[in-house]
C-alpha cells in the first residue's frame, strides 16, 4: 500500500516537472515549425510538422534578401568576442594580483569593484555616449570604429563581475606551484600565465562564455552606438525586424529561428559552463 | 599568506591597471557626471553641459509630477511583486521537486535554464507570436480545451487587453530557471544526516521541505529575492521589443528613461539616478525582509 502511494507521488512529479519543461521546449520548437511554412500553412495549420506541401523556404528567402543577417552575426561575432577576450585578459590579471598580493589601497580597490556590480547602465549610459561622441569613435564611417564603442562599454560592465569570479578561483588553485616556479627563475609574469591561467583554464571558459552571451544579447547598449544598417548587430537588426515585420508572421518565425538555434547548439554543448557562469556570482555573492 | 614571491610589488601596477582604468573611465566617472548631469540644463545628446537648474533639482520635482512616473513606477512595483512570487516562488518549487526525483535531474536543469541565454529581444519576438491575437500559439490552445468558442472564432486580443500581462509572462518564464538553479545548488548542499533525523523522526517529505529544507536555505532565498528586485528595475530589452510600435500604459522604469534620451537627456539622466536609488533601498529592503532570521539553526 505505501510502495503505491510513493510511486504515485512520484508520477505527480514528474508530470509536474516535464510540464515546465515543456513551456521552454514548445514555443521554440513551434517557432521553428512555423518558419518553414507560407503564410497560409501558418494560418491554416500552425500546429502541424511542416512537411510535403506544407514545406517552404520562403520566409528564409525573404530575411536573407531584405536584411543583411550575415553582417550582423559578423557583427555581433567580433563585438561579443572581443568583449570576452578583453574581459578574460584583463579581469584575470587584476584577480590574481588581488588575490595574491598585499599593497596599499587594496581595501578601497575591492570596495570599488563590488560597487562596480551595482550601477546599472541606465545610470552610465549618457555620459559614457558623449565622452565616446567627443573621442570621434560614434557614428562614424568606420565600422570597426562603431563596433569599438559597444566593446569599451561592455568591457568595463563585465569587469567586477569577471574578477570577482576569478578571484575566488585562484584562492583555491595551491601557491605551492607558483612557490617551486619561483624558486627556478619565474617572475610575476611568467608565474601568471604560465602556471596560474593553464590552471584555471575552466574558469576562464566560465566568465568568457558569460561575457559573451551577456554582450550578444544586449540591446540597449547596442541602441546607442549602432545607428546604421552596416553597423546593426543580431540584437538590433531583430529589433528593427519586429518593428518592419508587424504582420509578417513567416519573416518573424524564421527570423527569431535563425537567431535562437545557433544558441542553443552552444547551449547544449557547452551548459556545464553556461549556467555555472551565469550564476556564479549569485551563488557566491 | 605572504610567502616571499609576493613581496616583491614592483610590477603588480602593470596588472591592475588596464582592468580598473576601464571601469573608472567607463563606470566611476560616468556615474558621478550622470547624477551631475540630472541637476544641469543639457538641450541635445552632443551638446555641452554647463547650465544648472532652476532650481536645480527641477527635474526631480518634474519627477514627481509626470504622470507617465506614476505608471513606471507602478507597473515596475507590480513587476517586482511578480517577480519575486513568480520567479522565485515557482522557482523554490521546481527545486524542491526536482531535488527529490533520482533520475532526469539533468535534463531538467537544462531545459530549464535554457531561456536565460536566449536574447529578450528574440523572446519578445517569439512571445508576440504566442500571444498573437489571430492564430496565435495561447489562443489557438485555449480554442482547442474550449475555453474560447472555436465555431465563433472568438478571441482575445493579448496585448491590448491584457498588456502588463503579456509582458511580465515571458521576464518571468525567462528567469525561473535562473534562480531554480541557484536554490538547487544551496539545496544539494544540505547535508543528508538532516533529512535522516527527520525521516526517523517520522517526518513526510512535505514536512522535510517545509521544516528541514527551507530554513536552511533561507540565505539563497534572500539572494534570489534581492536580485529578483534590482532585475525587475533593469528589464528593458523585451518590453522594448515587445511594444516596439509605441507603448501606453506598459511603461517601465528603464523603457521610459530610454524614451527621454533623445527629447530631453538631463531629465533621462535624473531618471537614471531614481532607478539607482530605487534598487539601493529596495534591495536594502529585501535584505531585512528575507534575512531577518539568517542565524537561523537547527
Amino acid at each position: 500500500m505505501k510502495e503505491k502511494k510513493t510511486k504515485k507521488s512520484t508520477v505527480i512529479l514528474y508530470i509536474i516537472l516535464t510540464l515546465w519543461s515543456l513551456t521552454t521546449i514548445v514555443p521554440l520548437a513551434w517557432s521553428v515549425m512555423n518558419s518553414f511554412k507560407d503564410k497560409k500553412a501558418i494560418y491554416n495549420n500552425s500546429f502541424s510538422l511542416p512537411i510535403g506541401h506544407l514545406f517552404s523556404l520562403d520566409n528564409y528567402r525573404n530575411i536573407f534578401e531584405n536584411y543583411d543577417i550575415l553582417k550582423a552575426y559578423r557583427n555581433s561575432f567580433i563585438i561579443s568576442g572581443a568583449v570576452a577576450i578583453l574581459v578574460i585578459l584583463l579581469a584575470g590579471m587584476a584577480a590574481y594580483i588581488m588575490t595574491r598580493y598585499n599593497f596599499r589601497g587594496k581595501r578601497v580597490l575591492s570596495i570599488l569593484l563590488y560597487a562596480g556590480m551595482m550601477f546599472p547602465v541606465y545610470s552610465t549610459i549618457i555620459p559614457v555616449m558623449r565622452m565616446q561622441s567627443s573621442w570621434g569613435i560614434v557614428n562614424t564611417e568606420h565600422v570597426g570604429l562603431n563596433l569599438l564603442s559597444v566593446i569599451l562599454p561592455q568591457v568595463a560592465g563585465n569587469m567586477s563581475f569577471a574578477i570577482i569570479v576569478l578571484s575566488n578561483y585562484f584562492e583555491s588553485v595551491p601557491m605551492e606551484l607558483e612557490e617551486a616556479a619561483y624558486i627556478e627563475g619565474c617572475g610575476m609574469f611568467r608565474n601568471y600565465f604560465n602556471v596560474v591561467v593553464p590552471l584555471s583554464k575552466s574558469s576562464f571558459a566560465t566568465v568568457g562564455i558569460f561575457a559573451f552571451l551577456w554582450s550578444y544579447n544586449d540591446l540597449f547598449t547596442q541602441m546607442f552606438f549602432l545607428r546604421t544598417k552596416d553597423n546593426w548587430a543580431i540584437t538590433i537588426l531583430l529589433n528593427n525586424i519586429a518593428s518592419k515585420e508587424g504582420v509578417n508572421y513567416g519573416a518573424l518565425f524564421s527570423s527569431v529561428t535563425l537567431i535562437v538555434v545557433p544558441v542553443l547548439l552552444v547551449y547544449i554543448a557547452l551548459q556545464k559552463y553556461i549556467i555555472k557562469g551565469m550564476t556564479a556570482g549569485a551563488v557566491k555573492g | 599568506m605572504n610567502a616571499k614571491i609576493y613581496q616583491n610589488k614592483k610590477y603588480i601596477v602593470f596588472f591592475l591597471i588596464p582592468a580598473f582604468l576601464f571601469m573608472l573611465v567607463y563606470l566611476y566617472v560616468p556615474f558621478i557626471t550622470n547624477i551631475m548631469n540630472s541637476f544641469k540644463n543639457i538641450k541635445y545628446l552632443a551638446s555641452p553641459s554647463d547650465v544648472w537648474q532652476k532650481p536645480f533639482f527641477e527635474n526631480y520635482v518634474k519627477m514627481l509630477h509626470d504622470p507617465k512616473i506614476a505608471i513606471a513606477l507602478k507597473n515596475t512595483g507590480i513587476m517586482i511583486l511578480a517577480t519575486i512570487i513568480g520567479e522565485v516562488g515557482i522557482a523554490i518549487i521546481l527545486a524542491l521537486l526536482v531535488s527529490n526525483v533520482k533520475k532526469g535531474a539533468d535534463f531538467y536543469r537544462i531545459t530549464f535554464f535554457f531561456p536565460i541565454v536566449i536574447s529578450a529581444t528574440a523572446l519578445a519576438l517569439l512571445f508576440n507570436l504566442v500571444f498573437l491575437y489571430d492564430k496565435g500559439m495561447v489562443n489557438q490552445f485555449l480554442q482547442f480545451i474550449g475555453y474560447l468558442d472555436k465555431e465563433s472564432n472568438e478571441l482575445i486580443d493579448w496585448k491590448t487587453v491584457h498588456p502588463l500581462f503579456t509582458m511580465m509572462l515571458p521576464i518571468i518564464w525567462q528567469y525561473v530557471g535562473f534562480y531554480f538553479v541557484i536554490i538547487l545548488t544551496a539545496i544539494s548542499g544540505i547535508s543528508n544526516e538532516y533529512y535522516e533525523a527527520a525521516a526517523l523522526d517520522g517526518a513526510s517529505k512535505f514536512q522535510q521541505a517545509w521544516y528541514v529544507t527551507l530554513p536552511l536555505i533561507r540565505n539563497s532565498i534572500a539572494t534570489c529575492a534581492v536580485l529578483a528586485v534590482t532585475g525587475a528595475l533593469k528589464v528593458f530589452d523585451l518590453p522594448w521589443t515587445m511594444f516596439v510600435n509605441g507603448m501606453s500604459n506598459t511603461w517601465l522604469t528603464g523603457t521610459y528613461m530610454y524614451s527621454k534620451v533623445q527629447t530631453d537627456v538631463d531629465y533621462a539622466s535624473a531618471i537614471a539616478v531614481g532607478i539607482v536609488v530605487l534598487g539601493a533601498l529596495l534591495s536594502v529592503v529585501a535584505n531585512i525582509i528575507f534575512k531577518r532570521k539568517s542565524d537561523y539553526e537547527i
